[in-house]
């Protein structure tokens, strides 16, 4: 009953993103840059394996083989977008 | 803020459009209460749950969208119709074709696909409803919010100018100073959450609620074509909903993303819409596939040539289409080296689009070939897209589009896919499902005229376009001069522009017509259909299936047929569905309110607007409503009296 009224998964799970999002705030101060990207990388990643596991309930369903092809999906997408980003206006930028 | 930059002023177009606003709205008010029409609207329609209503509803709100989309193309047509023309000004100007672009995507062409896919998957595979019903009324309202949103612009504040893709840094807040591009950036965040729910709605109710015994490739193909366009909704709006975002925060919060100042890169903005905007012509364009060949193989009397291959060839595409972005900006500024690679995967894309153009073909071969009204717009659009298709390859060499970018050649080629790719496509698959959700067709003979008229002015319309464009003259134009000789084939595409809008005119008239005239249909099958959804009596009763049906191969509809056996031999059994919410439309108003009072800054109303939002949240996650069930007796007696039987 008390479980049921108090989702502890669910309020952890909140507070976490919320002190992620705080953490990634530190970026604000005169940091060197790498440190501030690596902030921003760190906590991104972990936050977004935040909302993931929580919210989204990832490996709590039976069928293992249409979540691995979901998750390599994503990940490809993920990359085309970045490394093609970067191919365009950095490695392949006409000088 | 002063009333005169409230409302826009001084264009006498934009007063008979509030005008013909106010009576409009004040007609539909009147009429509702005359004749005590309320309970019934709220009850059927603004709280339904059902996937078939939800979907009338997607295809009503398409129509009028593209209405609206296309007065717009007139009156640009009518601007640049002669040289020196003075009917519209050049900020009107841009602001029509911006909205035109706008609106004829993604408030026209998405919620018409939507619309047939909610009311026609469910019954393709077997199913009773979508798999998150109440869900499924939440992307519709969200959808409709935003499009009411974005509509509205044209008379409070003023539309968005700078163009369907909003490029910085003419979008950013520097030189597109007014709220035009705020209407943009939040309109299309709140249909957006709407399409991205649609596309997991999908994906689950095909992955999970197929009739027992259909595996995935037993599906129908415009099934396989709506699954496959729901991964790629999925994936590719994130990213636009993050450069939305930006776009929001360096308007409207000081950011510096997309300025040209601060670190901030004009061009990201470019290349994050278009790593969206090229995935997106293939979620309006794959469901278009899946329409025409469930009509051609249905009116050709066939079975789907080549099943395996079309399903691998949507597939392919499907992966081709998140690594061509670049082809829209060739011109930007990158080395050959980019330019070379998308070029590439640019043309590679014509390969599995071919392989599906032969699939038809040898589909229709030595068919015995009904020439119904979907039909004919099916066997139009081979040929009409293959001319869109080819020029989409002139325009994928890098080298060349240094020639044809930004000019009437490329208006002309995307037209050409588009409309018979999209347009065609829902409306073959209107006259075609008609029947299904409504129990009677659409007249055939006045069908037809409308079909020439629209294929014939098609053709008038944009053809002259490509030569208008190789001979220079440059898109988004709001005038010429006498001297560059673009006069008499722009009066040409005028003539067109007429007699499309007459043909269209005659398509919404055969609804009229038929929906008075035409004889009902009893049957539920009155085109010999091949799916299951033609399975049953139409129009389709709420609970869809009084069995579920049980599935050995494909087409198990036609072969039942042929053999005369039933579906199932299972008995009839009390029905679960799911009960009506006012909920969604709830919050569909709370989010419009939301995004008006963001997109003129005024802060304490849109965060009241933002708590009404949360609240009907909350509401609706402490629902506990079950549904209920349909008892046997009714299920029995609704369908005897559906299949024509006295009850
Ligand atoms: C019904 C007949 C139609 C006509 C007569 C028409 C006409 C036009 C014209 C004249 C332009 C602007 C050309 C320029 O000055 O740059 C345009 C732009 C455009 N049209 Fe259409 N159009 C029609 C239907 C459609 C449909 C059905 C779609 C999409 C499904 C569509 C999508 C677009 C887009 C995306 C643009 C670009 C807007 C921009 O430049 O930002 N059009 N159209
Ligand atoms: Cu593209």
């Amino acid at each position: 009953m008390l479980k049921q009224l108090f989702p502890v998964k669910h309020v952890v799970g909140y507070v976490a993103s919320l002190v992620l999002t705080l953490i990634a705030l530190v970026v604000l101060m005169d940091l060197p840059a790498a440190v501030e990207i690596g902030i921003l990388a760190v906590t991104a990643i972990l936050q977004a394996s935040l909302q993931l596991v929580m919210f989204m309930h990832i490996g709590e369903s039976s069928e293992k083989k249409s979540l691995y092809i979901n998750i390599a999906f994503a990940i490809f997408m993920a990359l085309v977008t970045i490394f093609g980003t970067l191919f365009i206006f950095v490695w392949g930028w006409y000088a | 803020m002063k009333w005169d930059e409230f409302f826009v002023t001084g264009d006498p177009l934009i007063y008979g459009a509030m005008v013909s606003i106010v009576l409009v709205s004040l007609a539909i008010l009147v009429g509702l209460t005359y004749f005590k029409k309320w309970g019934y609207l709220w009850r059927e329609w603004l709280t339904t749950v059902d996937h078939k209503k939800i979907g009338v509803m997607y295809i009503l709100a398409a129509l009028i969208m593209l209405f609206r989309g296309g007065v717009d193309a007139v009156m640009m047509r009518a601007q640049t119709s002669m040289p020196d023309m003075k009917f519209l000004d050049g900020q009107h100007y841009n602001e029509i074709f911006t909205t035109h672009g706008v609106i004829m995507i993604l408030f026209m062409a998405m919620p018409f696909i939507f619309g047939l896919m909610n009311v026609i998957i469910p019954l393709q595979i077997g199913a009773r409803d979508v798999a998150f019903p109440r869900l499924n009324a939440i992307s519709f309202w969200l959808f409709f919010a935003g499009a009411m949103l974005f509509n509205i612009s044209f008379v409070i504040g003023g539309s968005p100018d700078a163009g369907w893709s909003a490029y910085f840094p003419l979008a950013g807040i520097e030189f597109s100073p007014h709220v035009g591009n705020n209407y943009y950036s939040l309109a299309l965040q709140i249909s957006g959450i709407g399409t991205l729910m649609t596309g997991l709605n999908f994906i689950v109710t095909i992955m999970k609620m197929r009739a027992p015994g259909m595996t995935l490739m037993k599906m129908p193909m415009f099934t396989w074509s709506v699954l496959i366009t729901s991964v790629i909704i999925i994936f590719a709006f994130p990213v636009l909903t993050v450069a939305l975002l930006l776009m929001m925060f360096d308007r409207q919060f000081g950011t510096q993303f997309f300025t040209m100042q601060n670190g901030g890169m004009d061009m990201l903005w470019a290349n994050l819409f278009w790593v969206w905007g090229h995935p997106e012509v293939y979620i309006v364009v794959l469901p278009a596939f899946g329409i025409f060949s469930e009509i051609i193989s249905t009116f050709a009397k066939k079975n789907l040539y080549g099943y395996k291959s079309m399903v691998i060839s949507m597939l392919v595409i499907s992966g081709l289409s998140f690594l061509v972005w670049a082809h829209h900006f060739y011109t930007m500024g990158q080395g050959a080296m980019v330019n070379g690679f998308f070029s590439i995967t640019t043309m590679a894309i014509a390969v599995p689009t071919g392989v599906k153009i032969f699939n038809w073909l040898f589909t229709l071969h030595k068919g015995r070939i009904e020439f119904t009204t979907p039909m004919l717009y099916s066997l139009a659009f081979i040929p009409i897209f293959t001319i869109g298709g080819v020029t989409g390859v002139m325009l994928a060499m890098a080298s060349a589009d240094y020639q044809y970018h930004n000019t009437m050649f490329l208006v002309a080629h995307f037209h050409y896919v588009l409309i018979p790719g999209t347009v065609f496509a829902v409306i073959a698959g209107f006259h075609y499902w008609f029947p299904k959700v409504f129990g009677f067709r659409l007249n055939e003979r006045r069908g037809k005229t409308a079909f020439w008229f629209i294929i014939i002015s098609f053709n008038v319309t944009f053809f002259p376009l490509f030569f208008l464009g190789l001979q220079g003259m440059t898109r988004r134009m709001y005038t010429y001069s006498e001297e560059t000789g673009f006069g008499p084939l722009n009066m040409l595409s005028m003539v067109g522009a007429i007699g499309l809008t007459i043909g269209f005119i005659l398509l919404v008239y055969n609804i009229y017509w038929s929906t008075r005239y035409e004889p009902r249909d009893t049957t539920g099958d009155p085109w010999d259909g091949r799916s299951l959804e033609w399975s049953m009596p139409s129009p389709v009763p709420v609970y869809n299936f009084a069995v579920v049906p049980e599935i050995t191969k494909r087409d198990e509809f036609w072969f039942a047929k042929q053999e005369g056996k039933s579906l199932s031999d299972k008995k009839i059994e009390k029905i679960h569905m799911p009960s009506n919410s006012g909920k969604p439309f709830i919050l569909g108003i709370a989010f419009f309110f939301l995004g008006f009072f963001v997109v003129f800054s005024w802060w304490t109303p849109a965060i009241v607007a933002g708590i009404a939002v949360l609240l009907t949240m909350a509401a609706m996650s402490f629902d506990r409503d079950d549904g209920y069930y349909i008892p046997v007796e009714e299920v029995v007696q609704s369908e005897k009296r559906l299949r024509g039987e006295r009850v």
